[in-house]
């Protein structure tokens, strides 16, 4: 955990992963497009890199494009022009294997057990339940459920959900991890913790996040860095570097400095909307 | 967990008299649901013997239920043969059609083009009543047994069929994506989600097949039965019919009903079984 906020620590590039190169991008997108079989453009010359240990969030109106962006990078999808670069990745073959997804939706196997659930990643790399017991737990530690291991989903609330989806993902220890909205679907109590809890995650295992979301707070609250994003076409409307130290708190969340950011992140997204509602017609 | 718990002690103290009503008549409930059927039974058994005293009703047209009663024991060595014949037709077709149904269902998920080749003779076999294909498969298939196992599974087949493949195309797709993403192969992807994701609704399915099964069953024994081979319940029923012997009539036709209860019941704890963790229908609710 950072001490102090250094120049490193404001823009996330203090906690890379050991042996990545800082200054290089993890991935990079060049004038990627999707357009759908309707004839839907779901994206339109979209260029984004994002680097080690960045916090990004892209940020924008529904139909802007930003799920489908995230589903591209995951390798979910294929962009229909343009293409992604991993430069700083050993693993050209396959990339996957680093990353971690968290939809909007927990997500979770009612069938299986909290440890089940968390295990999966691992199990459908032929883990065995014994091998990956220690590797399950700790994740489950860290999002503050242990002792819930033989639980059931459906005996969990909704925030607990989402944090063994959250354990769920970090348990393979990826080096990116994309978030759909993931919070979305929680009040605002249960919004504010995992909030936080992410953001010492991220800073104590050295991810790389790529956040979506609609919430201007949240994502100036998280954020190194906001995309906004104006839709049909989606597109990157504006970059926003959020220039304010972590660890971030309460105090922060309550600080001038935050209000100007959220002002200024809020402005730039009603003009992106002005321009999308300018062009459709 | 722990919200439920502190729910149920909220209830138990007592402080809403409302609550304390409800949950009375909960468990009155809970007793009358056993209770009542049987008492309504007895009452409708009773006035059954009753109306052929007061009407003086012959027992080769109408016999008294102690008599049917009497004859399911004195005729237990004949009934007790044919029930074994039946059942184990009942429970080969269910067993073929649980095994065909399901596996048929995987292969149609594994290729578009297998399910859209087969499926339209699964709706032809099922659409066409057994009793019509009977007496055709009767003249094809030379052991009996085999022709009744045959009718009975075409019957019962279909809705494990139908509600398996519902449930293995009913999986959550971001389920799916998240199989795709941790490279999960197509075997891993059955095995792990798409067979947890079908099985409440292939239960459903075999709840319906258990009784169907017995319905092919008997509707073939029928059709057999009229070509003078088998010796299944239906064709005592038949036997039975041809010497005016009705309460032998009945006593079958009381073996055959419990045989159905008693699948059907056996199915539904199973199903309970296999989801009460997890599934919501199997799962009670505090409220």
């Amino acid at each position: 955990m950072p001490s102090e906020p250094t120049r490193e620590a404001i823009t996330g590039l203090a906690e890379t992963p050991v042996g990545t190169n800082a200054s290089r991008p993890v991935v990079t997108l060049h004038n990627v497009g999707k357009t759908f079989s309707n004839g839907t453009v779901a994206l339109d010359d979209l260029n984004l890199a994002v680097r080690a240990g960045e916090f990004v969030s892209l940020l924008g109106p529904s139909g802007c494009g930003k799920s489908t962006a995230l589903k591209i990078i995951a390798g979910l999808g294929n962009p229909s022009t343009g293409g992604i670069d991993w430069p700083s990745e050993q693993v050209a073959s396959d990339h996957r294997h680093d990353i971690s997804f968290v939809f909007q939706e927990p997500t979770l196997m009612p069938w299986a057990t909290v440890f089940g659930n968390v295990h999966l990643p691992l199990r459908l790399k032929g883990i065995s339940k014994a091998a990956a017991r220690t590797d399950v737990e700790k994740a489950l530690t860290n999002v503050g459920l242990e002792g819930f291991a033989d639980a059931y989903p459906r005996e969990l609330s909704g925030g607990m959900k989402m944090r063994v989806s959250i354990a769920r993902a970090l348990v393979t220890r990826p080096s990116l991890l994309l978030m759909d909205e993931p919070f979305a679907a929680l009040d605002e109590i249960n919004r504010f913790k995992l909030n936080n809890d992410i953001l010492s995650l991220w800073q104590s295992l050295g991810w790389t996040v790529i956040f979506v979301t609609h919430s201007v707070f949240e994502s100036v609250y998280l954020s190194n860095r906001i995309i906004v994003m104006a839709a049909r076409p989606g597109r990157v409307y504006r970059e926003i570097e959020i220039d304010a130290p972590y660890p971030r708190d309460e105090e922060f969340r309550t600080s001038a400095r935050y209000a100007e950011y959220c002002r200024e992140v809020s402005h730039a997204l009603q003009e992106a909307m002005k321009v999308d509602s300018g062009t459709a017609q | 967990m722990k919200k439920i718990r502190s729910a149920n002690i909220a209830g138990s103290t007592g402080a809403d008299p409302q609550e304390l009503a409800r949950a009375r008549a909960a468990a009155r409930e809970k007793i009358g649901r056993y209770v009542v059927p049987f008492v309504i039974l007895a009452i409708a058994i009773f006035l059954w013997d009753r109306i052929v005293v007061w009407n003086d009703i012959p027992h080769y047209i109408l016999p008294r239920p102690g008599l049917v009663a009497k004859t399911l024991v004195t005729d237990w060595a004949i009934l007790s043969e044919s029930l074994v014949n039946t059942l184990k037709i009942t429970f080969g077709a269910l067993a073929v059609a649980t095994i065909g149904g399901a596996g048929l269902a995987i292969l149609f998920t594994q290729s578009k083009w297998i399910e859209i080749s087969l499926f339209p003779f699964a709706v032809i076999l099922q659409v066409t009543p057994v009793i019509a294909i009977a007496p055709l498969i009767f003249i094809y298939v030379d052991s009996t047994a085999v022709a009744l196992l045959i009718c009975a599974w075409i019957v019962a087949f279909f809705p494990i069929l139908s509600n398996t493949t519902l449930g293995l195309n009913s999986a959550d797709h971001n389920l799916h994506d998240l199989f795709r993403l941790y490279g999960a192969n197509r075997w891993q992807v059955l095995w792990r989600l798409l067979l947890p994701a079908a099985m409440p609704y292939f239960l459903g399915g075999l709840k319906i097949a258990g009784g169907l099964a017995l319905i092919g069953a008997i509707v073939a024994e029928f059709t057999a039965g009229s070509a003078g081979s088998g010796s299944g319940l239906a064709f005592r029923i038949l036997e039975a019919g041809y010497r005016l012997n009705i309460p032998r009539m009945f006593a079958a036709l009381i073996l055959i009903s419990a045989t159905g209860i008693v699948i059907f019941m056996s199915l539904s704890l199973l199903s309970h079984l296999m989801l009460r963790k997890w599934h919501e229908s199997a799962t009670r609710r505090e409220r």
